[in-house]
């Protein structure tokens, strides 16, 4: 019995093989992006978590000095005294453009690490220890290191992270020229029992527990959240698709599980072989899915990890491997939704009486459903709002997202509806007068296709206006921050010293750039020193100030601090920062830092030499006629043999700045393409499972003299004037979401607010894409009505149906 | 002449002829019943003679306009303002009220005129339908203005499909008597596609068709 129930329902689909195919297409790109997302981000997190093991990182206390690196004199004295610690040396080093992280450990005393057991089995361990000691880097890395004359020789390790050189804390001091510096002290487990207390041996040092080191995981959490907003996004866009489909298939069969019913076959058993059905088909579709994303994801990770590695300094590698945790839960995604969109179908059906008639209509939804869905939309409106203002942060900012785009969308077949009444109260002509009310009756069938179209586009406007207020923002800010005509970096403390005295009096200015790193309770904080000079005060770009800014900072009584440390440490002019234990200074203003994801602070040069003696000078901006900066530039590397990325120009240095920035919306602008593809897809779907639908309604216009070029015609039209009011209601929907973006999302995510710009010129090419993708996706039922036999039509009208 | 059919010939693909050599005319306000069993080709010939399907051989002459030299659009042309027609199944515009589809033809065709649209409402029993739409009114209501729409257009030809096929015996009395006395009012010429040997007989002529020719 059960294999003819199972033969009379599959034979559906062998009628219906577009359908068939739309629906597997539908689970497909709902799994595949969504998927997609999750394995960049898995695999970014596998990264970090890598990088952690291999490093020994966030597993033991660690002891800091909040005024910046540890006189060895401490590490000395704590040893002598009994602690059992391990000294570890990091800092930035660049080759060819590129910057590279090294970490120097004491190789006895510190933690075994994988990679340094695995080069201990290959090589001397003395070798590692003794002069000229050893480089540990990834294969790739190695390549680079070993084209390097000056450099010790490289031992290649598989358990090291990308962009991370491994060495003995000798040879680290070397690298970044900072001889008998200490970064941090990692407190080993075991401690001898009496040992006198940190605050007797080094009271200026502060222990930290592995739980309040801020690590990669924490820092790059928003930018993970932003991204799987977006999959889960196109996620509900593809489940429309399902939805629409199934909800066809399913009123399709009406007549046929009325037959079944009547052959005495129960209820109870027809719902649990759909439901297998339904199971079978989410699999399938998520298989198609799953390989789909691996490859979009395969696709996306090397500009994610670029931007990741440039934003953040996160260890992740370009490569994907195939997790069988990301294939379940991708499955295990495929099937939930295909459930979750069917739902309503297979309630319906369960609920559909013996003697019910085998009627279409009833799938395409009525007036009360629509003011019921319209209902709930001003229900998640509400709730967004809500739990924006009550629960707040960034889990309140994404709840009204969610709440602004679910509550919209729902509220979208009701407008549209209100809308398509208006035009045809006014119309005048037979044609058009049909056009518009076949307009609204075609309404419920296409409501979920235009939701996705909805959702999509206002993805586009809302992403499209936060990214280009963010590039024009930055661009802007890059001119006030970007004054110098030239930045250089010299290869040591003494060499600096020279340039500075020969540049002198040949420039308007010379811009020291030094910094130290901090450590505050919010993070890492790096401290800047400048020289009183008008460049500062005329560009430097303060969002928040004192009447005397500036005056109060080159006098050495106050500090100004960059908007993240402002909004994490909620510190606004006037209130204090604490730079270590004995020093505190007034917060004079706040300044704009786009990109960076580090509290900054800046002092006078003065106070940065009291906080932290003995800061190399090796880096400058330069000041001067902007003609001469080319001819400089060349004199310079010339005299002093730099390299040539030791000099740069402004123009040059925007031009780098910009690079990344363009890269780190890659992946959102995939993102946002791939969504307005797949909700062009669903109105292409939905306008083709409508096809058998449309039928009746063309056949009598045909009948009483239209002929089907014109039908074609107004098919089309009909699709673009509803992809066009969905746009017209999807921009200020964009537009309110570029708001929650620009002034909620990011603030609580990246610690920075941007002001919003409009731009119309994106909208109108927005809104003639929308147009083309509603034409393209009426173009084959058009095409297919063109094309059709006068006999299908004839059908419509023949007794013996 | 109003319509003329001469040595009409059409076979369905996969070659089953459905007409052969069919031959018969209708004459200006004439009535014509064609009778016959299932599938003996009635509503073909009738589609033949609206210009919504094309035949294999032979000629169908409307008012004069030969209807194998026309194209698509001229076949459109021809329905919109020569040909008016009533189906079994109503086919009625369901996103239009019972006034708009009333009046629907009439506007395509450019012979709008209100008052005869009110008045062929008011002998239909339709006026205080007209705000419904079609599936708010019962089958009997939705053929009456299915007639209506039809006559609307004042049309030369009225080709009617079973127009009773649908409604019980007093519904399908009632609408024949309308169309009848409507027809008759106006001029028109009627084909009428019918099983019953009684609506048949009520018309000035019948012809029977029998495996796809005339007996």
């Amino acid at each position: 019995m059960t294999a003819a129930i199972i033969q009379a329902l599959t034979s559906h689909w062998r009628s219906h093989w577009l359908q068939l195919a739309t629906l597997l297409i539908g689970i497909a790109l709902a799994t595949g992006l969504w998927s997609a997302v999750q394995a960049i981000n898995a695999e970014a997190r596998a990264s970090y978590a890598r990088a952690n093991a291999q490093l020994a990182l966030g597993q033991f206390d660690e002891l800091r000095d909040p005024s910046g690196a540890i006189p060895l004199t401490h590490y000395a004295d704590l040893r002598r005294a009994g602690w059992q610690v391990a000294a570890v040396l990091e800092g930035p080093y660049r080759i060819q453009g590129r910057t590279l992280r090294v970490l120097g450990v004491d190789m006895v005393a510190y933690p075994a690490l994988p990679a340094i057991t695995e080069a201990e089995a290959e090589t001397d361990p003395a070798d590692i220890l003794t002069a000229p000691g050893r480089l540990l880097a990834s294969a790739e890395l190695a390549t680079l290191l070993q084209a390097q004359a000056d450099l010790p020789p490289v031992l290649i390790t598989t358990e090291l992270p990308p962009d991370v050189i491994l060495t003995d804390i000798g040879v680290a001091e070397t690298l970044l020229d900072a001889p008998g510096q200490i970064s941090r002290l990692v407190v080993l487990p075991n401690q001898p029992r009496s040992v006198p207390p940190l605050s007797e041996i080094a009271p200026d040092l502060e222990r930290i527990s592995p739980a309040s080191q801020v690590d990669t995981a924490q820092l790059t959490d928003s930018f993970h959240l932003n991204l799987t907003a977006f999959g889960m996004l196109s996620f509900a866009v593809g489940l429309f698709i399902v939805n629409g489909t199934v909800g066809l298939a399913f009123a399709q069969r009406r007549g046929m599980i009325r037959t079944l019913r009547a052959l005495g076959v129960s209820m109870r058993r027809l719902v649990w072989l759909i439901l297998a059905e339904l199971t079978l088909l989410a699999l399938i579709g998520g298989i198609i899915g799953l390989i789909l994303g691996f490859f979009l994801a395969g696709a996306l990770l090397p500009d994610v990890a670029a931007t990741l590695r440039g934003l953040y300094g996160a260890p992740v590698t370009g490569q994907l491997t195939l997790q069988p945790a990301w294939a379940l839960a991708g499955l295990g995604m495929a099937l939930g939704g295909t459930l979750i969109a069917s739902a309503q179908a297979l309630w319906r059906l369960s609920r559909m009486p013996l003697l019910a008639g085998p009627s279409v209509q009833a799938w395409r939804g009525s007036g009360q459903g629509q003011r019921l869905a319209a209902y709930c939309g001003l229900a998640l409106l509400v709730f967004g709002g809500l739990a924006y203002t009550t629960v707040g942060g960034l889990l309140g900012g994404f709840a009204l997202l969610a709440g602004l785009l679910t509550g919209a969308a729902l509220l979208l077949p009701l407008c549209l509806s209100i809308a398509l009444n208006l035009c045809a109260r006014r119309a005048r002509g037979p044609v058009t007068q049909w056009v518009w009310a076949d307009m609204r009756a075609q309404l419920p069938g296409l409501s979920l296709a235009l939701m996705a179209l909805l959702l999509a586009l206002a993805a586009n406007i809302g992403v499209g206006t936060m990214v280009s207020s963010f590039r024009l923002t930055f661009v802007g800010w890059l001119d006030q921050r970007l004054t110098s005509e030239l930045y250089l970096t010299a290869e040591s403390d003494q060499q600096g010293r020279e340039i500075t005295q020969w540049l002198e009096p040949q420039v308007t200015a010379i811009l020291p750039i030094r910094n130290v790193e901090l450590a505050h309770e919010t993070g890492p904080l790096f401290l800047y020193g400048v020289v009183d000079d008008p460049t500062y005060r005329q560009y430097w770009p303060l969002i928040a100030r004192t009447d005397d800014s500036w005056d109060q900072v080159m006098s050495g009584d106050a500090v100004l601090i960059n908007e993240q440390l402002a909004r994490r440490a909620d510190l606004w002019p006037g209130d204090v920062l604490r730079l270590g234990p004995n020093h505190q200074l007034p917060v004079a203003g706040v300044y704009s830092d786009y990109g960076n994801p580090t509290g900054q602070a800046i002092v006078s040069m003065m106070q940065l030499d009291l906080i932290a003696p003995g800061q190399e000078a090796r880096r400058f901006g330069i000041r001067l006629d902007p003609n001469r900066a080319t001819e400089l530039a060349q004199t310079l590397r010339e005299r002093f043999g730099l390299a040539p990325q030791a000099v740069v120009q402004q123009a040059a240095m925007k031009a780098q700045s910009r690079a990344i920035f363009e890269k780190t919306f890659v992946v959102t602008s995939a993102l946002n393409v791939l969504t307005l593809g797949v909700a062009g897809f669903a109105i292409l779907t939905s306008l083709l499972t409508l096809w058998t639908q449309r039928l009746p309604q063309i056949a009598p216009v045909w009948a009483l003299g239209l002929d089907r070029a014109q039908l074609a015609r107004l098919e089309l039209s009909r699709s673009a004037i509803l992809a066009a009011m969905t746009a017209c209601l999807a921009l200020p929907l964009g537009l309110i979401l570029a708001w929650v973006l620009l002034a909620v999302i990011n603030v609580e995510a990246f610690g920075w607010r941007l002001p919003m710009y409009v731009f119309p010129w994106d909208w109108l090419v927005l809104f003639l894409l929308t147009l083309v993708a509603a034409l393209a996706a009426a173009a084959l039922p058009a095409l297919r009505l063109l094309r059709l036999p006068p006999a299908d039509l004839l059908r419509v009208f023949a007794n013996e149906r | 002449m109003l319509l003329s059919i001469e040595h009409v010939h059409k076979t369905y693909p996969g070659g089953r002829p459905v007409l052969q050599d069919v031959s018969l005319s209708l004459d200006h306000g004439q009535t014509l019943a064609l009778t016959g069993e299932s599938g003996s080709g009635k509503s073909t010939l009738l589609n033949l003679s609206a210009a919504l399907d094309h035949f294999d051989a032979g000629e169908i002459t409307l008012d004069g306009i030969a209807l194998s030299g026309l194209d698509d659009s001229g076949r459109a042309g021809l329905r919109r303002k020569h040909v008016s027609l009533v189906f079994q199944q109503f086919n009625l515009i369901p996103s239009l009220t019972v006034a708009q589809n009333l009046s629907f033809h009439a506007r395509l065709a450019g012979c709008h005129d209100p008052d005869w649209e009110a008045h062929l409402a008011d002998r239909l029993g339709l006026s205080d339908l007209l705000s419904r739409f079609p599936e708010r009114v019962s089958g009997g209501q939705q053929q009456r203005v299915a007639i209506g729409r039809a006559m609307a257009v004042r049309p030369k030809l009225l080709l009617a499909d079973e127009p009773t096929g649908n409604l019980d015996e007093t519904a399908s009395a009632a609408v024949l008597d309308l169309m009848l006395s409507l027809v008759t009012e106006s001029g028109t010429a009627l084909l009428l596609v019918t099983h019953s040997q009684d609506i048949a007989g009520q018309l000035d002529r019948r012809v029977h068709l029998a495996g796809g020719r005339i007996q």
